[in-house]
């Protein structure tokens, strides 16, 4: 064998945060060389992607527009995988959000008052929780495994919000698109920036990244979540509720994933579309690994996924690629990462150079 | 109900439930050996894309269905040099598998979407195809359906009669006896997923090339993930994953049944019905914890690391 892996006998914290920055680097190595196999010139390609989207006031504001949804699922899926407990369905929370908060808004457009925003996002925050509840009870309750039943969610989800907009939340005078009607003034996220589309929402994804960081790592409950993600056994020897903390850490979860939902809505679409999002659920669970589960790491990371989403974009209007090439970069990026995190627990030896060297040992 | 709309129906029930079956019998001898890889959708994706363009440029159907096994076959030792070699997460890498298979099909395919080819035609065979109600199902379909019935006994007899089938479920069941017993137990795994990888791609390239047959984005529609639910509540049996495959083939037609009998449904929440039914049946069958353990390969989802 070329190389053999030996098991470092102890995780590698080093490793555990060089490895993010090493699959970064081999994905935009891979990535050049596929633009320059597309006859692209990769240096100009990915700065296209990359550095041009975010050049401007205008680029740099929708940066943070794109970041707060995914950074809201992310930090939830922080909690869960903490506790080893694999929620997939952030982006059917998200929908369910984005659905319920905007079953709400439809019914207030003439409404005023400072009630009626954080009514709306309410409803989505239930929404979402509601939604990763149902997969937290199907799990404790009759063993059914998370992952299977939160993808199935998610496409359940989906097919809600098609049926909502084509029917009972269809615009009556929208000419039979399948939206619903723009949500009234008192609905909609203010705007913290003049002329650009940044609004409270990120404020509630920071807020959420605080406030997960001080559960995770300063109080109790978080302790019990890590312990339970780590060792199963020994959570119910100490006598932690297992079954409670899968839910408390699915309510989270599903609940920061329906506000992402409701922000979306409330914030840069203003009314319910099919295409509330595109696939941020899914991004944010790269983005959970990549950030390594730790709030500040899943900040740089979500920043990371939302310049990937908007490198998509610039290369269909600037280089004429699919833009489809956002999901090709998320998973090089999470392959790599998976193969680098190999490096945590297994240090690379190169066996014919050490017994190179023995060889040449033993005739000196 | 009539007899022609029943006939039909049936006939509909096994054409979506071959997929299915196909993508599920793949997955169900990968995890046998103990590897459970959850990047089936990924890897459908990617025969789907890859069979549609091999047989729009060259014009030939088995070109292409070859090719989507290739495809298949590729992306699952992707999967497997990650997750095997390097002993990384499998659920992880199988997730990853299926993001970058989503991705990678879109990309590949967004020059072809909605451009039309021929697809696999139907061959009767007579005589047997004119029994009533049954003939049109079992023997009016084309050369996949057909092959997928073969699968079918082949996995059968393999994990009941044969001596590989038993190295399988050994290496399965106690990777680290199996070693010290002398069976090759990586090598094993490596073709158990090649084997998975090349019915995904199969399946995916029946979707494409037969079933619809044009090439969409997206468009197993979590196929791959209802056959990985399938193999579960089939506790690892052939005749149930057949079985399981034809129920969930009827559950995804019931709109056609439903606009049959004349009923005015939502199709969106018809649609919901598959992944509805697919929670159901895992609630019902995960419900004993012992009973699901004791049908489990022993060692799904670990890493084997020879200690020599």
């Amino acid at each position: 064998m070329l190389v053999k892996l030996e098991p470092r006998g102890q995780h590698s914290r080093k490793m555990a945060y060089l490895s993010p920055v090493l699959a970064g680097v081999l994905t935009l190595i891979t990535s050049g060389i596929f633009f320059f196999l597309q006859g692209l010139d990769p240096i100009h390609a990915l700065k296209t992607m990359l550095y041009t989207p975010i050049s401007d006031t205008y680029g740099l504001a929708e940066w943070c527009v794109k970041a707060a949804p995914i950074l809201l699922c992310a930090i939830g899926l922080a909690v869960v995988f903490k506790a080893q407990v694999w929620n997939i369905g952030a982006e059917g929370q998200l929908l369910i959000g984005g659905l319920l908060a905007s079953s709400v808004a439809v019914n207030v457009i003439e409404a005023e008052g400072i009630w009626v925003l954080p009514a709306i996002l309410l409803a989505g925050v239930i929404g979402g929780a509601l939604w990763a509840l149902l997969a937290a009870w199907l799990k404790t309750h009759f063993n059914a495994n998370e992952i299977l039943t939160t993808i199935m969610l998610n496409y359940i989800a989906l097919n809600l919000l098609v049926f909502s907009v084509h029917g009972p939340l269809k615009d009556p005078n929208g000419f039979n698109f399948p939206e619903s009607a723009m949500f009234g003034d008192a609905s909609l996220m203010p705007v913290l920036i003049e002329d650009t589309r940044v609004h409270a929402g990120i404020l509630f994804a920071l807020f959420a990244v605080a406030a997960i960081w001080v559960l995770l790592s300063r109080s109790f409950m978080g302790f019990q979540i890590k312990v339970l993600g780590l060792d199963h056994s020994a959570a119910r020897l100490a006598g932690f509720k297992s079954k409670r903390l899968v839910w408390v850490t699915m309510l989270i979860s599903g609940g920061l994933a329906g506000l992402a939902g409701a922000g979306e809505v409330t914030g840069p679409l203003g009314q319910l579309v099919p295409q509330i999002s595109p696939g941020y659920g899914y991004a944010a669970i790269i983005v959970a690994f990549l950030g390594r589960l730790h709030p500040v790491g899943i900040l740089l990371a979500s920043l990371l996924m939302a310049l990937i989403y908007m490198g998509g974009e610039m290369a269909q209007i600037e280089l004429n690629m699919p833009v489809a090439i956002t999901g090709l970069f998320q998973g090089l990026l999470l392959f790599y990462l998976l193969a680098c995190d190999v490096l945590i627990n297994f240090r690379v030896t190169l066996p014919w150079l050490s017994s190179q060297k023995t060889t040449a040992e033993q005739v000196n | 109900m009539d007899i022609d709309l029943i006939t039909n129906v049936l006939y509909a029930m096994i054409r979506t439930g071959t997929p299915l079956l196909i993508v599920a019998l793949g997955e169900m001898v990968c995890e046998k050996s103990g590897v459970l890889n959850l990047g089936q959708e990924g890897m459908m994706l990617m025969g789907a894309v890859i069979g549609f363009i091999a047989t729009l440029l060259s014009g030939n159907v088995w070109l292409g269905f070859i090719c989507a096994m290739l495809a298949g076959v590729l992306m699952s030792q992707l999967f497997a040099v990650i997750a095997l070699g390097l002993s990384a997460n499998q659920v992880a890498t199988g997730l990853a598998l299926t993001i970058f298979g989503t991705g990678l099909s879109a990309f590949i395919g967004s020059d072809y979407v909605g451009k039309p080819i021929d697809g696999l035609g139907v061959i009767a065979i007579p005589v047997l195809s004119d029994i009533p109600i049954i003939g049109k199902m079992l023997f009016a379909q084309d050369l996949i359906v057909y092959f997928s019935f073969g699968l079918f006994a082949a996995v059968y007899w393999f994990f009941r009669s044969s001596r590989t089938g038993l190295v399988v479920k050994a290496v399965g069941e106690n990777p680290h006896a199996a070693n010290a017993i002398g069976l090759p137990v990586m090598r094993t795994r490596y073709l158990a997923v090649a084997f998975g990888g090349a019915m995904a791609g199969l399946a995916g390239g029946y979707l494409s090339l037969a079933y619809t047959p044009l090439w969409a984005e997206n468009m197993t529609a979590g196929r791959g993930w209802i056959a990985l639910a399938l193999v579960v509540f089939a506790t690892w049996r052939a005749e149930r994953v057949l079985l399981g495959a034809y129920l969930f083939g009827l559950a995804s037609i019931l709109h056609l049944v439903a606009q049959g009998l004349g009923f005015a449904v939502s199709p969106n929440l018809l649609a919901m019905l598959p992944y509805i039914a697919t929670i159901l049946v895992l609630v019902m069958l995960s419900r004993n914890s012992g009973r699901s353990k004791l049908y489990t390969p022993a060692s799904l989802g670990k890493p084997f690391h020879a200690s020599s």
